[in-house]
């Protein structure tokens, strides 16, 4: 058994990884917005055999709450061997062209509010020398395109960031995993028109539960995204800039 | 992705004529109608679209996707009680409770269907002479009504909701969470023995022998036979038992491994392809007695997913009826003979005999006697016609049709089914709808004769 901290709990891909976490048995610790969504998400974990599962409902995106949520949840649980974090915005991509406040809010929630947990998180496990970090972050931080660049932005420094922490914390045994799903069918993008590359957060989260078993570096969920998204970096700019991607 | 179609993919909706709300624990509320009183909104709720015909749809109204209430909320292990939210599949379920030594007190030919379906179309299996129907074993229900209105409902309390809410298709409102007590297995494998039978003296002979030692019984028959042969087929029969040493292993759920990506063409199942497929399936070897996974004894067509396609973008039409005991030799009889003479092609063809455990349901499909399951691919009007002189042998019977399986019963033959509806009535929400009710009992004001 071990203590997991899941923060954005509630998000689609969370609840289903959380719930293959509940059915062997570890202890949770669920965080996000919803109070109504986590009480129920309390009570299925339960359920499904988690030994306990606490939650609280807070706004992530506000850093000044970070520390003390930490230090809750290591009290409550008494460490906590793996963290979670799955939250975000897919954001509006034209009203951040338009305005440069709605850029920096885009910015601040998908990418400095999870720097900033991090940050704390690395110090602690950095210290206890083991555990697992693992965020979702996206493909789209790979290569900037025009749908969606600001997202891709957010993500693209979140990979990297990731990258340094997992360069720093391979000697105190910590394992960093980079998590990067493809289309995936959620109420976060069900304005999109579906496609055959589309999948269900079912799929994603074994494929998120594998990874952090097997102590994988970087996957992209299904793995045929990473295919895609080399052929996708190939690209020479020269041509990739009169591409409407 | 989804479609919010119904199973037998007939009769067709038009997606864009139906809108679709998603429903989440607890913050779900219905809009104010006072504010829209000219055009009021009509709901249903959708969940796993297995209703082969249109008592899952809602054309020009409003589907509630359920597909967001999947906790489970409650859940004790020493007495086998459940309660989960509504949209909770039987699959999850099994998943949960199997590897405790439980099972579902009543589970219909697929696990993918949600707890709410199984409430609202009072769902049956194999096991209906020995255990009734699922509705028996749902200790209580939380209802929302389109005026905000929750209520608990169960045995004691809003008993006459409980009873109109069980087999009340979907029309009483939204189901939000369901508790049901659970059944204790010895293990996750049946015993299972198969007989070859040759007409349906023969069946008869053996379901009634059956009966009282086989918790599990249930029959195929081959449709096109006639004459001596008429209704012969395979008889299926099966008891929960704990694995061997030789084959124990822990429960691991199966997931289907076949799927049918694409609508097949509507020729593929015709009368040449069926009357082989029948020849072949009853004549192929059985072996007598065997251990078997409960998963390919209960759920044998789960294995490929979307085998509704096989029948074509037409789609299919499904006809189960039931007729009384004491008339089952002559209308079984009538019904084989008008559909093997039709040579309208059924390959899943079922038989079985119902007990007489009575369900709390108002409007529950199964009584005590015998019931008759078959598939026919949408061939128009000739269908429609067959399964029209089905019902003409069915009413003279005293029998009845299932409304979860169908997309085309008249108004008239409704009411000779359920002569319950009349008490039924009031219970429904005035701000629920249906396919199903829109045809066989469309309120005053949409008729199209006012």
């Amino acid at each position: 058994m071990s203590n997991i901290l899941i923060l954005g709990a509630t998000s689609a891909i969370a609840k289903h990884t959380t719930r293959l976490f509940a059915a062997d048995e570890h202890h949770l610790y669920l965080v996000a917005r919803n109070e109504d969504k986590l009480k129920s998400m309390q009570q299925d974990m339960r359920v499904r055999g988690a030994t306990d599962a606490h939650y609280e409902s807070l706004n992530l995106a506000d850093e000044s709450l970070h520390e003390d949520l930490i230090k809750r949840a290591t009290e409550k649980m008494g460490s906590i061997d793996t963290v979670l974090i799955a939250y975000g915005t897919l954001g509006n991509q034209k009203q951040c062209e338009e305005s440069y406040a709605n850029t920096l809010k885009e910015l601040q929630l998908n990418s400095l509010s999870v720097i900033s947990l991090l940050t704390i998180l690395a110090n602690q496990f950095e210290e206890q020398k083991s555990g697992t970090i693992a965020v979702i972050s996206s493909p789209s931080g790979d290569r900037g395109r025009q749908s969606n660049y600001i997202y891709g932005t957010a993500k693209g420094a979140l990979t990297i960031f990731m990258q340094g922490l997992r360069n720093r914390l391979a000697k105190s045994k910590v394992h960093v995993l980079t998590i990067k799903p493809g289309f995936v069918d959620t109420p976060m993008t069900k304005e999109f028109k579906k496609s055959l590359l589309w999948v269900s957060p079912e799929v994603i989260s074994k494929g998120i539960y594998t990874a952090i078993r097997k102590k994988r570096e970087v996957v992209y969920l299904p793995f045929f995204w990473r295919y895609i998204m080399f052929i996708i970096k190939s690209v020479p700019e020269k041509i990739f800039k009169h591409l409407s991607l | 992705m989804k479609n919010y179609q119904s199973w037998g993919r007939f009769p067709r909706i038009d997606n864009d004529k139906q809108d679709v709300y998603h429903v989440y624990p607890d913050s779900f509320s219905f809009p104010d109608f006072e504010s829209d009183a000219e055009n009021p909104p009509s709901f249903l709720a959708y969940a796993q679209g297995r209703s082969y015909g249109d008592v899952c749809q809602n054309q020009d109204g409003i589907l509630l996707d359920t597909q967001h209430l999947d906790h489970f909320i409650q859940y004790d292990r020493e007495n086998g009680i459940l309660r989960c939210e509504a949209g909770v599949t039987f699959e999850n379920i099994l998943q949960l409770i199997v590897p405790h030594g439980w099972f579902l007190p009543v589970t219909p030919g697929t696990k993918y269907i949600s707890v709410g379906g199984a409430i609202a179309n009072d769902v049956h299996g194999k096991n209906h002479h020995k255990a009734g129907t699922f509705g028996k074993y749902v200790l209580q229900f939380e209802l929302l009504r389109s005026n905000g209105e929750r209520l608990i409902c169960s045995p004691d309390e809003n008993t006459d909701y409980f009873n109109a809410t069980i087999g009340g298709l979907g029309l009483t409102g939204l189901i939000n969470w369901v508790e049901f007590s659970l059944k204790k297995i010895p293990g996750h494998k049946i015993e299972q023995e198969t007989i070859r039978f040759n007409n349906l003296k023969e069946f008869y002979t053996l379901s009634d022998e059956s009966d009282k030692d086989w918790e599990y019984t249930v029959a195929w028959i081959d449709c096109l036979a006639s004459g001596d042969e008429l209704g012969r087929g395979l008889f299926m029969r099966g008891n929960h038992c704990a694995a061997t040493s030789k084959s124990r292993k822990k429960y691991k759920s199966k997931t289907s491994r076949l799927s049918v990506p694409f609508d097949a063409p509507g020729f593929l199942l015709n009368k040449y392809t069926v009357t082989a497929f029948n020849q072949l399936y009853f004549k192929r070897p059985v072996k007598q007695i065997q251990q078997v996974d409960f998963d390919p004894f209960f759920y044998p067509l789960d294995s490929i997913s979307n085998w509704n396609r096989l029948y074509g973008r037409k789609g299919f039409m499904q006809y189960q009826c039931v007729i009384p005991k004491e008339h089952r030799e002559a209308a079984m009889q009538e019904m084989l003979t008008v559909i093997a003479e039709s040579g309208q092609a059924s390959f899943l063809s079922v038989l079985k005999e119902f007990g007489d455990i009575k369900s709390p349901g108002l409007l529950s499909f199964p009584r005590a006697g015998i019931t008759l399951a078959l598939d026919f691919p949408n061939r128009g009007k000739k269908t429609l016609t067959l399964l029209e002189s089905l019902d003409v042998i069915t009413l003279k019977y005293s029998g009845a049709v299932y409304p979860a399986k169908d997309a085309r019963m008249s108004p008239a033959t409704f009411e000779k089914y359920y002569p319950n509806w009349k008490e039924f009535e009031a219970f429904i929400d005035p701000h629920f709808s249906s396919g199903f009710k829109q045809r066989v009992k469309p309120s005053p004001d949409n008729s199209p004769n006012t």
